[in-house]
Order: C-alpha cells, then sequence, then structure tokens
C-alpha cells in the first residue's frame, strides 16, 4: 500500500513539473523533456502498482523483470529480429514499396489506368489483407519467404495509391513551364513530379513501415520455423512466459519507432522545401 | 452515360482483367497437382480437361472465382443463420466485435484529441506517445492481451474490442485534433469579440468546424478495427468469426473455405466503411459543408 502512495505522489510530482515546464517558453528542450519525464512517470506508476498489490506475474510483469528478460536473452532475441525483421519485413518492404513505385510511374502514364486502380486501391488498402497469410504460408513455405510476401502484398496498395496521388501533386503550370525548357519523358519524371511526389511517398512509407512489422509477425502464427517474433511470441504465451513476450514487444517497439524517426528524417532531408517541413512552430 | 463510363469503366474493366487473371493463376497453380494425379491414374490430359480439372479441384492451392462464389452463396443462403457452419452467423461475431471496438476507439479518440487541444501539457507529454504506440505491432501481442483478459475473467467480445479499439483510436486522435485546431484566428477572434465563453467555442466552432476531418478519419478506423477484430480471433481457439474460420481453414487446408472467409471479410469491409461514408454525405450537407 505504502508502495503505491509512494508511486501516486511521485506521479503528481512529475506531473507538476510537466505542466511548469510545458509552459510556452518555460525552459529550452522542454518538448523532448516533457514526453520523456510522461513516460518515466507512467513505468514508475507500473512497477509500484504490480508490486504494489502483488499481480500475478503471469497477468503483468512488472518493467524492470522485463528489462532483465531483455539483457538476459539477447541472442535469442537478436536470432528472432534477424529472422522476422532483416529477411522477413525488411525484404518484403523493399520489393513492395519499389514494386509500388514502379507501378505507380506505370500507372500514371495513362489517365484510364489512374481512375480504374486509384478506387480499388483504396478499396484493396482498407481490406483485412493480414487474412492473406495463411495462403501465403502455404504458397511459399514457412521459412522467411511466405513473410515477406505477405509484407510485399500489405505494403503495396498503400504506397501504390499515395505515389499515384503524389504524382499528379503537379499543376499546369509546372508541367508546362518543364515542356518549354524542352525536356523529355524522364527529365520531368525526375525533376518535377517525382519530387513533387516525395511527401505523398514519404507518407505511404510510413504507414507501411508499421505494416509491414505487423505483417512479417502476424504471419509467424501461421506456420514458421523455430524462430522469429511471432514465434516467440505465440509459444511464450503458451508457456505463460509474459517477460519473454514483453520482451519481444519491447523490440518490436524500439525497431517501430526507429524506423518511423529514420523516415521522418530522411523525408526532411528529402522534402525540406515542403510547407509541412518549413513550418516547424504551430500557430 | 460518357459520364458514367467515364467514372465507372475503368475500375469495370480492371476488376474484370483481375477476374480473368485469377483465373488464369488458378490454373497455373493448380495445374502441377492436377498432371500428378491425372499421371498416377495413367491418364494423360487434354487442355480443356486440364482447365476443367484445375477449376474444381476439392484443395486446390488457388481456388477459381466461381468455387468461392459458390462457397460463399452455400454458407450464406443455405445454411440456417444460426449454424455454426454459417458465414453470416461468422460476420455477425466479427462485425459486432468491430463495432463494439470502434465506439470504444473514437469514444477514447475524441475525448483525447479534446484534452489534447484544451491542455498544452497533454499535447506535449501524450502525443508523442500516441504516435510511437502505433509503430507498437499491436496485433502481434493480440494473442496475449486475449490471454490476459481471459484469466481474469473477460472473455467473448471484449477483449478482440480492446484491440480493435486500440487499432481504430490513433486515426480519431490524429484527424480530431486537426479538425479542433482548423477554425483560423479571424474566427477565434470573432468568437471573441462576441464575448463567448470557452464552452460556446468549443460547441459553436471548433467542434463543427471539425466534423469532416472526424469523418475522414471514421472511416480508416472502421477499416483497422475490422482488421483487429479478425486477428483478436486467430488465438481463441477457433470458435467463432471471420478471424477463426481463416484459422481453421489453414490447419486443415480448406484453401476454399479460407477465400471465402476472406472475401466476407471484404464484403464487410466494404459495407462498414460505405456506411460511415453515407452518414459522411448526410451529415456534412445538412451542415451546410456541401451545397
Amino acid at each position: 500500500m505504502i508502495l503505491i502512495l509512494f508511486a501516486v505522489l511521485i506521479w503528481a510530482g512529475l506531473f507538476y513539473l510537466n505542466i511548469r515546464m510545458s509552459r510556452p517558453g518555460a525552459m529550452a528542450y522542454a518538448g523532448a523533456l516533457v514526453p520523456i519525464i510522461f513516460g518515466v512517470a507512467l513505468l514508475v506508476l507500473w512497477e509500484a502498482i504490480v508490486r504494489g498489490l502483488s499481480v500475478p506475474r503471469v497477468l503483468l510483469p512488472p518493467p524492470s523483470s522485463i528489462i532483465v528478460t531483455v539483457f538476459s536473452s539477447l541472442p535469442l532475441l537478436f536470432g528472432d529480429f534477424v529472422q522476422t525483421v532483416v529477411k522477413g519485413a525488411l525484404s518484403g518492404y523493399v520489393i513492395g514499396c519499389g514494386a509500388a513505385v514502379g507501378a505507380a510511374i506505370l500507372v500514371d502514364q495513362f489517365s484510364f489506368l489512374r481512375r480504374g486502380l486509384l478506387p480499388i486501391g483504396n478499396f484493396v488498402a482498407a481490406l483485412p489483407i493480414i487474412g492473406l497469410a495463411p495462403i501465403l504460408v502455404m504458397w511459399f513455405g514457412f521459412d522467411w519467404e511466405s513473410k515477406a510476401a505477405v509484407v510485399v502484398v500489405m505494403v503495396f496498395f498503400p504506397v501504390l495509391v499515395n505515389a499515384v496521388e503524389g504524382l499528379q501533386d503537379t499543376d499546369q503550370m509546372q508541367r508546362d513551364l518543364i515542356r518549354t525548357y524542352g525536356s523529355s519523358y524522364w527529365q520531368s519524371l525526375i525533376k518535377l513530379r517525382l519530387p513533387a511526389a516525395l511527401p505523398f511517398i514519404f507518407n505511404g512509407l510510413k504507414i507501411a513501415s508499421t505494416l509491414a512489422l505487423i505483417g512479417a509477425i502476424v504471419a509467424e502464427f501461421f506456420g514458421s520455423p523455430v524462430k522469429g517474433m511471432g514465434f516467440r511470441i505465440s509459444t511464450a504465451v503458451g508457456q505463460l512466459n509474459l517477460e519473454l513476450v514483453w520482451a519481444e514487444i519491447l523490440v518490436a517497439a524500439i525497431i517501430g519507432t526507429g524506423t518511423y524517426g529514420v523516415l521522418s528524417y530522411i523525408e526532411k532531408r528529402l522534402t525540406f522545401w515542403h510547407p509541412s517541413q518549413r513550418e516547424r512552430t504551430k500557430p | 452515360m460518357a459520364k458514367i463510363w467515364y467514372r465507372y469503366g475503368p475500375v469495370l474493366v480492371l476488376a474484370l482483367a483481375i477476374g480473368a487473371f485469377w483465373y488464369l493463376a488458378a490454373i497455373a497453380l493448380n495445374a502441377n497437382w492436377a498432371l500428378d494425379r491425372a499421371e498416377r491414374a495413367g491418364k494423360t490430359l487434354g487442355a480443356v480437361e486440364l482447365v476443367q480439372e484445375t477449376w474444381s479441384q476439392k484443395k486446390p492451392r488457388l481456388p477459381a472465382p466461381h468455387q468461392v462464389a459458390n462457397e460463399i452463396y452455400k454458407t450464406t443462403v443455405l445454411k440456417k443463420v444460426t449454424s455454426k457452419r454459417s458465414l453470416v452467423f461468422h460476420s455477425w461475431v466479427t462485425m459486432s466485435s468491430t463495432v463494439l471496438g470502434f465506439a470504444f476507439g473514437v469514444g477514447l479518440g475524441v475525448l483525447l484529441s479534446v484534452h489534447i487541444v484544451y491542455f498544452r501539457v497533454v499535447d506535449m507529454s501524450v502525443m508523442p506517445w500516441i504516435i510511437a504506440s502505433q509503430a507498437i505491432p499491436i496485433l502481434a501481442i493480440a494473442p496475449m492481451i486475449i490471454v490476459i483478459l481471459n484469466s481474469i475473467g473477460i472473455s467473448g467480445l471484449v477483449p478482440k474490442a480492446i484491440i480493435s479499439a486500440y487499432l481504430s483510436f490513433f486515426p480519431v486522435v490524429v484527424g480530431m485534433v486537426k479538425g479542433l485546431r482548423s477554425p483560423d484566428k479571424i474566427q477565434l477572434d470573432q468568437m471573441r469579440t462576441w464575448n463567448a465563453s470557452n464552452a460556446d467555442t468549443f460547441w459553436k466552432l471548433r467542434l463543427p468546424a471539425s466534423v469532416p476531418y472526424l469523418f475522414a478519419s471514421l472511416k480508416v478506423a472502421m477499416a483497422a478495427s475490422l482488421v483487429g477484430a479478425i486477428v483478436g480471433e486467430l488465438p481463441t481457439g477457433a470458435v467463432a468469426g471471420l478471424g477463426a474460420r481463416l484459422l481453421a481453414g489453414s490447419y486443415y487446408g480448406q484453401t476454399i473455405q479460407i477465400w471465402s472467409a476472406l472475401i466476407m471479410a471484404a464484403i464487410l469491409a466494404a459495407v462498414l466503411v460505405n456506411l460511415i461514408g453515407l452518414l459522411q454525405r448526410i451529415t456534412l450537407k445538412r451542415m451546410g459543408f456541401v451545397r
């Protein structure tokens, strides 16, 4: 009981600190510090509630023991990471996104195809594609190839729809101008329309990055060799080894946010001219 | 007429092309098995026989569209709705947890976004975590959530709905925050010159302004919610729902069953998303956004 009281006090204190720091112009780096403090407060509360109320470990392990598990099973986690993320998700992501952008450039040349593909692409993007996982596992076998195939199918349509829309995002004036310069189709594509499409493509790539991770992990529920994050999660749940499950989740979360961060960074470097990147300060 | 063709013609042609491609793929993928069986029986297959054979196998690698359509017809129209083999029954199970989770998610999303817009501290401390929360492949831990909630006595629709809610609250938060912030300075100043209270500004300016954004998010949220419900059904031991049908089908190699569950899920997604689209059109028209 004392532990919980203690945690609530710390929580209240940190929250007060956050309120003070979030006042406009209170201090530098508040934008980065405030969310970190919030996260720490959340962890403290979690740890104290689990220990204070002695919640059974099979329900919710405390964060400290999850961290211990992460460090004690690093080789295992790394093996799963290579199997699921590098072999399954990454290869599928590269193939799927590459194919989608290529298809978008092709489709963009024909107004007929574009008008037909956009509604269908939007429809398919809303479908529970993950349901294809059992079929693709049947076709491509249990190893990483089938996971990559699931990822390809999952990322293809969101990226395609965004890229097609992005390639349309130049107005007549700009296209006329580049024609008066006497540019060829490829020059106008590379110098005008692809750069103009980049914000849209990055939007698609960001959506696809989370989808890829989900696809690779969930596909393992339908059959996999005895390694991989999805396999580990489903077997560890069966053994009630919840610490290991949470450790895998932590790894997945770090990879997910890391990928998102890297993509945002590249986007910022490549599309510095776009209004959404120029206006960093919000009214 | 020309206008209708301009709008729907390309879609129709592409859909037909996909159908044709599907039939051809069915031949290509199922041919091996058919040839194998014919060889064992000591027969040789002509081209016509081969095509017939590949389009009518019992457990094909890829069932032909008419086989799937036939299976859907058999399991929806010909079976009693209450039967465990009826796809209507399974769709109903999935849809109810989808809608329940969607309602949870939208409620949570709207509540969060109002707090984010009105309290700077919430905006600064919670918003980055909300974005980070979507990088966690929640679907991957769906089985764990279901198992945990089952062990503390919560079972049935609610665990699945929680997964759906987790997936659907995010688009709502993002869209709603954008919408609540969409009134510009002039409009806010105008409210102030009328001596409007904070509550008045919220109910009469910010909330109505956010409605178009909300509806756009609701469509995404509904699709996400359906995916959550289906994946949530995978680990429950294949009891009921479209996800359970998928899993059962994959265990027993019943490809036709898998595809019919998939198509059913697609139909369900289309119906639910279009329902919101309809609601969107009616509401926006009555609110005067569309003339």
